[in-house]
């Protein structure tokens, strides 16, 4: 088999189930009679580097594949090799913790995925993944920060959250996103003290501009965050962090993340306002010796697939609530490059987690590797735009209504015949 | 993200006293790097490049606000400078600005104080040869595999019941890696921050940042670990005031450079692998290949800039006359190893380079240094720094001309924006929001005070999201308020302010040393020439004395510039 027709979509990304807008309404209230929306989530991973995406979801079933990648292909074996999916592609074996879910049909991944920008720089690419414009430089605001001002308020500091120090563009905006710090434990600082609060508080209220607005929105986070990771009683039985600790055999773990996914479930369940998270992680920028079964994407793969395993063990009942993106800003050549890496393409497989997934499946138009069937002889094309999924994400798993949806990705007309041809 | 290896992977910082470090060798000597200069580049030859679409403002947005001469006096603290120091302030309208931006522009004309020169003279490491500190490098990586061999059998491969003695071997390479890293944070951090902090030349030290950023390199991959510290001493500093043409010479072929974005591994294909690096294995079985992430930088990020007309094509070709560069195996700086160059003829935008070996590499810097999209790219990334986040369009645009006028004369480009309208008008002034590291090394600077240990200051970077040489894209940090204005990297300000400023305090924070004697007024003439706004300064007055320095350091008035 060496091409793909389009696979159908279905339920993923049609429409048809999203009743009408009534209009001057909020859309939210009356989308259409299923669960309470206001308790759909949503997170946001993004792999950063450009992830290899053909060797995340290898097309071992095309006869290409191991021919144009000599020393990184992926095999199948009797154990450790290449986990086949639908008998034409085949997940890494280090996303083995996610199995359970693809067989669960609560994971899904579509292929050749991309923006209709051709740029193959990280920092363009990024950039407009985050944007959600391609091509267009003066987006100023993120897609998820749009995203959040659609959402109907909950009046809670911590409605969307960022991980990490700085906020990163695709939380960038009006909307108030509050960061929380990796591996954040409790932090008490000189502002933890009242009157050192006090002080600042009156300096810096009624500033009446973005730094005002940005102390403001930080006192009010810190303090809710806090009381959150405060309590106690961990969603997590002490087996589990036993467990991780024999893993890691004390030694410092290779990645400085790995508790992400707990993190993060600790942050849904403690506080049923949280509904927005983002975090990011770097190193997917293979351009020598990236390995096959093993090596260094492997590396990458192995503690963001057990993060994410452990993030939806640790969101329990909320998981059939959640909607889990994870995402890469381009894809890599289809050819192993001269170093045993592969150098920067376009098109790139996203992967797709969460109670409402109609998952089990790998979507997307995949053409084959032959070098007609590729963008410019050497890439993956991007044949599905990646805010046709990201709408079909936000529209059918958390009833974001059309007209907000307008607002996310300006000037994106969400075509369904995209996913359902 | 220009890793291959763990990204993940962060710079555990040590406590602990500084090491002994040994006095050294005077500074290397800067190698002919662009010895021959290509002739046959002309400016007329070049194509002209759409306009870059990076967003200037068309203009003022309002009428011109001259400033005051007390103004102009904290502009040029404020932007030539990390911060004033108590004193400045008077010293500089005494002497009167614009002699103090000529001296400023002319660093060898200004006396260094000592002990800079002491903490620069003692960082061994940043004076070396680039290839000893490779060679010294893979040594240790390969002592290191060997020891792992003889716990772990031939193959040096783990088992799993052999995890007991792996612990026992990685607590050896543990050992041996803090050691290093302690090198690193005692000789290559310090340095960089005692400069920043302390540096009578101010400018050179502020435009190593710019140049630094600009260039981009970080600490955590792989070799870079060993060579940043060499890379900002020998290849960016000489020339931070210098002209482009070197600067973008020396970065090229510093070894630093060629590792992290790869250059090292970029070969014809099936040329034969006789680079230092690879191991014997390698060798033996590895043929080069094309490497084309170097090339691509060197177009959007150091040159011509991500709209500046270049195409894939232009990318493959550019890597093609970069075939061949590659780490050393003595002295400074790369070497070009002809065997493994492509031996075709190149065309890049449209301008062609017959086949010449090496002498390809320096008509292609040549051609991209005088290209008008890099004199755009580098105007205005220029005016960003020193002017604001969207920079005036037309001062942009006379920059961009001098610098094509100057052939790529740093200090004339500075000179032009420094002497213009927009530079002393006032909605320009205190317009732009201090990076973790401005942040940090101004309230340093205005407080006097000086930490104990370094250690505190790398934390508070990390935590800021500017850990020191750690940008991992090779994009470098960010210079605009978009980038840095955070809410919660902003409460870490304040904290940060209220330990430093509660350092001379009974009690107080002991991680910096008291003010050296500064009055709280003293330290307040730094800040915008002693004018806060009447809130701040409200709250500051009816606030106990031992506080007052804390609120001002944690101020509004102080994370802008």
């Amino acid at each position: 088999m060496n091409r793909r027709e389009f696979l159908q979509l279905a339920a993923l990304a049609s429409f048809s189930s999203l009743s009408l807008t009534l209009p001057g309404s909020r859309g939210w209230a009356y989308s259409n009679g299923k669960d309470d929306d206001s308790t759909k989530k949503l997170i946001v991973i993004l792999l950063r580097g450009g992830m290899d995406g053909l060797n995340v979801i290898a097309p071992y079933g095309d006869s290409q594949y191991q021919i144009i990648r000599p020393t990184i292909a992926l095999h199948k074996s009797a154990s450790g090799g290449l986990i086949d999916l639908d008998s034409y592609f085949g997940m890494h074996p280090a996303l083995m913790p996610l199995y359970p879910l693809f067989q669960e049909k609560s994971l899904a991944f579509v292929h050749a995925c991309g923006s209709p920008d051709p740029t193959r720089s990280h920092f363009d690419a990024q950039d407009y993944m985050e944007s959600g414009v391609p091509g267009k430089k003066s987006a100023s605001t993120g897609w998820l920060n749009r995203l959040v001002a659609q959402l109907p308020s909950k009046h809670s500091p911590v409605q969307a959250i960022a991980i990490g120090s700085v906020l990163p563009r695709i939380c960038a905006g009006p909307a108030a996103v509050a960061t929380v710090a990796a591996n954040s434990k409790i932090s008490k600082g000189a502002l933890d003290r009242p009157r050192v609060e006090s002080a600042f508080s009156e300096m810096y209220s009624g500033l009446n501009n973005d730094i005002g607005a940005s102390f403001a929105e930080g006192m009010a986070a810190h303090k809710t965050v806090n009381q959150i990771m405060a309590s106690p009683q961990d969603i997590y039985s002490d087996g589990d962090a036993k467990e991780q600790m024999i893993a890691n055999r004390g030694a410092v773990s290779p990645n400085a993340y790995p508790s992400f996914g707990k993190q993060l479930a600790t942050l849904f369940r403690k506080d049923a306002s949280v509904q927005v998270a983002f975090v990011d992680f770097g190193g997917w920028d293979t351009h020598i010796r990236q390995g096959a079964e093993q090596g260094a994407l492997a590396g990458h793969l192995s503690p963001l697939a057990n993060g994410l395993a452990d993030l939806v063990k640790g969101l329990g009942p909320l998981y059939k609530d959640t909607s889990i993106v994870v995402m890469s800003e381009f894809g890599r050549t289809a050819h192993e490059n001269g170093n045993g890496g592969t150098d920067h393409g376009h098109g790139n497989v996203m992967w797709l987690l969460g109670g409402g997934v109609n998952g089990g499946k790998v979507y997307g138009r995949f053409g084959g590797l032959k070098a007609n069937d590729l963008y410019e002889d050497r890439d993956l094309p991007a044949t599905t735009d990646f805010r046709s999924v990201l709408t079909a994400v936000l529209g059918e798993q958390m009833h974001v209504p059309k007209s907000a949806l307008a607002q996310v990705f300006p000037g994106f007309q969400a075509n369904g015949n995209v996913f359902t041809s | 993200m220009k890793q291959e290896s763990a990204v993940f992977l962060t710079v555990q910082l040590l406590f602990g006293p500084a090491l002994l470090s040994t006095w050294l060798m005077g500074p290397p000597a800067n190698p002919a790097l662009a010895a021959s200069r290509s002739k046959h580049v002309s400016t007329a030859s070049v194509k002209t490049a759409k306009p870059s679409s990076n967003m200037a403002s068309l203009g003022p947005v309002s009428a011109p606000k001259p400033m005051t001469s007390d103004q102009k006096v904290v502009q040029v603290l404020n932007r030539l400078t990390f911060g004033a120091k108590p004193g400045d302030f008077e010293r500089v309208k005494a002497m009167g600005v614009k002699a103090y931006i000529a001296s400023q522009l002319n660093p060898s004309s200004i006396a260094e104080n000592p002990a800079v020169e002491a903490q620069v003279a003692s960082a061994e490491i940043i004076h070396r040869k680039s290839a000893d500190l490779i060679k010294e490098f893979r040594l240790s990586i390969a002592q290191n595999n060997a020891a792992r061999k003889a716990v772990n059998g031939k193959d040096g491969k783990e088992d799993a019941n052999q995890v007991e003695k792996n612990t026992l071997a990685s607590k050896e390479e543990q050992a041996m890696k803090q050691k290093h890293i302690k090198v690193v944070a005692d000789q290559i951090f310090k340095t960089r921050l005692v400069r920043a902090l302390d540096s009578e030349r101010q400018l050179q030290e502020v435009m190593v940042d710019f140049w630094y950023n600009h260039f981009n390199i970080s600490i955590n991959k792989g070799l870079d670990h060993v060579l940043i510290g060499v890379y900002e001493e020998q290849a960016i500093r000489p020339n931070a005031l210098g002209r482009f043409r070197d600067i973008l010479g020396a970065t090229c072929y510093h070894p630093a450079m060629l590792f992290y974005l790869d250059n090292w591994q970029n070969a014809a294909p099936g040329t034969l692998m006789v680079v230092p690096g690879g191991n014997t294995k390698d060798k033996a079985k590895k043929k080069g290949g094309l490497n084309e992430n170097y090339a691509r930088e060197l177009m959007e990020l150091h040159t011509l800039g991500v709209d500046g007309g270049y195409t894939q094509k232009d990318v493959i070709e550019l890597a093609r006359v970069l075939t061949g560069l590659s780490l050393p195996y003595r002295g400074y700086w790369g070497q070009f190893y002809a065997v493994r160059h492509d031996q075709g003829e190149k065309v890049i935008l449209g301008h062609k380079i017959a086949a010449k070996g090496a002498g390809e590499i320096e008509e292609a810097l040549d051609f991209l240094a005088r290209h008008p999209s890099t004199a755009h790219h580098i105007s205005y990334a220029l005016a960003q720094y020193f002017v604001a986040d969207e920079p005036p369009k037309a001062l942009v645009d006379r920059m961009a001309k001098r610098f094509s006028e100057s052939d790529g004369d740093i200090k004339a480009v500075l000179t032009t924006m420094l002497e213009s309208r927009e530079f002393f008008d006032g909605q320009y002034q205190n317009n732009k929001y201090k990076s973790p590291f401005r942040y940090a090394m101004s309230a340093l600077r205005a407080s006097g005070s000086r930490p104990e240990h370094y250690e505190p200051i790398y934390s508070f970077l990390k935590l800021q999201g500017q850990p020191l040489y750690a940008c991992l894209t090779p994009d470098g940090y960010k210079n605009t308020k978009e980038a840095w204005l955070n809410s919660d990297a902003l409460l870490k300000r304040i904290n940060f302010a209220t330990a430093l400023g509660s350092a001379g305090n009974t009690g107080g924070n002991r991680a910096f040393s008291q003010a050296s004697g500064q009055s709280y007024d003293q330290v307040l003439s730094t800040v915008n020439g002693g004018q806060l706004s009447s809130r701040t300064s409200a709250v500051i007055a009816k606030s106990p004395e031992p506080f007052k320095l804390a609120l001002l350091l944690g101020s509004p008035e102080f994370m802008s510039y």
